[in-house]
């Protein structure tokens, strides 16, 4: 079996997910063995390549470069997984969506703010007027909830993922686990 | 966007790019200028409005998943102001040895998981395998001890919170649950290995910063200010005490300052091009009160760390530097330092006849309508501000985290590097590597403001003056 390629990105989350990623301690040892993580906050790769046949996502969608970036993951990935419930349900992030984005902006910036009080919109990406999931966007394959889901789920669901098998997840993890 | 006589260093826009950098060049193509773009905003200070005060413990540690405690103990901690309690001497040792096992796991992430690649392989090494996993084939035995260092911590806040991970075992007024015996014991077994580990990978930093002679001197190696907090013997704390501010000779410039009353003395200045404000000394103005916080300042600002073998770690670190300690570069070193503090801390803590108390959370109404909760983040030190009204519910709310803190001096550091290393019309691989570098010598929490982990992506367009594209690097 030739060695599978395994990405992992994360968009509008707090990165516990990747925490519970690495949380699988040794075990990541043996995942190497079984895969080339090509792409990832971990790993130097710059650009998301072409050819990857399981990606992970953290996060929801959130401002104009997580749209940007999901489309070219999906475009480039076989089988995409929801991980954890900011990319499921878009969870914490879209607390924020009962409020205008322009309520959001000033109180970081013109309330809480002593000097130079103002928005930033010089090479920033603006926010979306709404946070949402992963699946609003683009086509998702596997859904694990979870804030974050064990490192012992993501484990075994990689390991499936990884022999092409489909995992079965609703009894091992669930909303806000 | 790219305007003429600018550097662009973008993080591939394509993905995972949250934070971007520029450098800005002068006539005659010298770097005179330099930008660091924080690029990603979650508005935790605006959607939390109208939410029960008792939720945001829980609701803010999801700000961070590599720093959650530390968000649940500012939150907490803002919350007992709210209620006016005293919570119980075994529920604050309690979260104590909670916040120093995540110090244990985030510096352990920081320093082997992210930063080990460029010491152990070095700045030029081949990005392939400037990873983890290209240090686990040419160190293993550095790369498992980082592992299993990480580890270390995390199992401590499995143990006492339940899950590794957004555990919501800190609460307003102490602590959700006690500490069994049990769970005691099996934690203190795992303290002698941790302790090994820490010695070790101190002799192997000492050994290893040799070959960096060129990067100490230009990684973020400037005067500032170092601000802190320290227990009231002037001791190293991560939970409760008064601000310190020293000076770059190591003189201090402000002490006894009180954490509630941090907006008297820190400013947060809006950068247009950032999403991360950059926070200043107020007495001192804006630019000139720029100050560090983290690992670096917290061993300037603090006289010892109580413990035998910090200690003597602490007096071998200052000799690096006969005033304060300036180059960020240290930031690894000082890392060590604070882990070694910490497990040593964490088994003293462990020993207290009190730790097994079941007596861990003061119950209480809010008592007042504002409350500043303020600690030591593994980043530097954290300000949580709440005002909640007359049924409890939270009408506004202030962060200050560490990496803003750091935001002037990651910016000066990037032009600091790109002036030592950025020469005329040519870029190489190696170049770019040291302006991640010196960002990751600062740790930035990037999910607290940004959320990229450490390696950013990066592309880099070097512009003549004219505007014409000189050269291009991408590593991909």
């Amino acid at each position: 079996m030739s060695r599978k390629r395994l990405a992992t990105v994360w968009l509008d989350g707090c990165s516990g997910c990747h925490m519970s990623f690495l949380d699988m301690d040794e075990r990541l040892i043996e995942l190497a063995a079984k895969a080339d993580l090509v792409y990832s906050p971990l790993v130097d790769a710059k650009i998301f390549p072409e050819g990857v046949d399981v990606t992970l996502v953290e996060g929801a969608v959130s401002s104009e470069e997580d749209l940007h970036k999901i489309r070219l993951v999906r475009e480039r990935t076989t089988t995409l997984v929801s991980l954890g419930d900011c990319a499921v349900t878009a969870n914490v992030p879209a607390m924020r969506n009962p409020f205008s984005t322009k309520a959001v902006y000033d109180r970081a910036y013109r309330e809480n703010a002593t000097l130079d009080a103002g928005t930033p919109d010089q090479v920033v990406p603006a926010l979306l007027p709404y946070a949402r999931p992963v699946h609003q966007f683009v086509k998702v394959d596997v859904y694990i909830p979870g804030c974050p889901p064990s490192a012992d789920v993501i484990f075994y669901a990689l390991s499936e993922l990884l022999e092409g098998r489909q995992p079965e997840i609703s009894t091992k993890t669930r909303f806000g686990a | 966007m790219p305007q003429s006589r600018t550097i662009l260093i973008d993080p591939v826009t394509r993905i995972e790019g949250h934070s971007k950098i520029t450098l800005h060049l002068d006539d005659r193509g010298q770097v005179e200028e330099a930008r660091f773009h924080v690029t990603q905003f979650r508005g935790f200070e605006k959607l939390c409005e109208g939410r029960p005060f008792s939720e945001m413990p829980s609701l803010m540690a999801r700000i961070c998943g590599i720093c959650p405690v530390s968000h649940l103990i500012a939150s907490s901690k803002a919350c007992d102001a709210l209620l006016t309690v005293k919570i119980p001497p075994t529920a604050e040792k309690l979260r104590r040895i909670f916040g120093l096992a995540q110090v244990v796991q985030s510096h352990a992430l920081s320093l082997f998981h992210l930063s080990s690649p460029d010491l152990a392989l070095g700045m030029d090494a081949d990005p392939a395998k400037s990873n983890l996993f290209g240090v686990l084939e040419k160190n293993p035995g550095l790369a498992r001890d980082g592992i299993a260092l990480r580890k270390f911590g995390q199992q401590i806040i499995e143990r006492l919170g339940g899950k590794r991970i957004h555990p919501a075992w800190v609460v307003p007024g102490g602590v959700s649950d006690p500490l069994t015996q049990e769970d005691r014991d099996r934690i203190l077994q795992t303290v002698p290995e941790a302790l090994a580990i820490a010695q070790r990978s101190m002799e192997w930093m000492k050994s290893t910063i040799e070959g960096f002679r060129a990067e100490i001197a230009a990684f973020g190696n400037f005067p500032s200010l170092f601000l802190g907090i320290v227990k009231p013997d002037g001791g190293l704390t991560f939970y409760d005490g008064k601000l310190r501010i020293v000076d770059a000779s190591g003189h201090v410039v402000a002490n006894d300052l009180d954490p509630g009353r941090y907006f008297d003395y820190i400013g947060e200045k809006v950068e247009p091009w950032s999403y991360l404000k950059s926070a200043y000394y107020k007495p001192q103005g804006y630019p000139n009160g720029i100050y560090r916080v983290g690992p670096l300042a917290r061993l300037n600002v603090a006289d010892r760390c109580g413990t035998p073998l910090a200690d003597q770690e602490l007096a071998e670190f200052h000799e690096l530097q006969r005033t304060a300690v300036l180059s960020s570069f240290h930031y690894h070193h000082a890392r060590l330092v604070e882990i070694l503090y910490c497990v040593e801390r964490i088994g003293q803590l462990l020993n207290d006849p009190e730790i097994l108390s079941t007596h861990v959370r003061a119950i209480a109404r809010p008592n007042a309508l504002e409350g500043v909760g303020a600690a030591e983040a593994p980043r530097g030190t954290l300000f949580h501000h709440y005002k909640i009204d007359e049924q409890g519910l939270v009408r506004w709310a202030n962060l200050i985290i560490a990496t803003g803190q750091n935001n002037l001096a990651m910016n000066r550091s990037v032009l600091q590097v790109a002036k030592h290393f950025v020469h005329g019309d040519r870029l190489t691989p190696g170049m770019l590597n040291r302006v991640e570098a010196v960002i990751r010598t600062y740790d930035p929490c990037l999910s607290c403001s940004t959320h990229a982990l450490g390696q950013m992506p990066l592309r880099i367009q070097l512009f003549s003056p004219a505007g014409e594209l000189l050269d291009e690097l991408c590593r991909s």
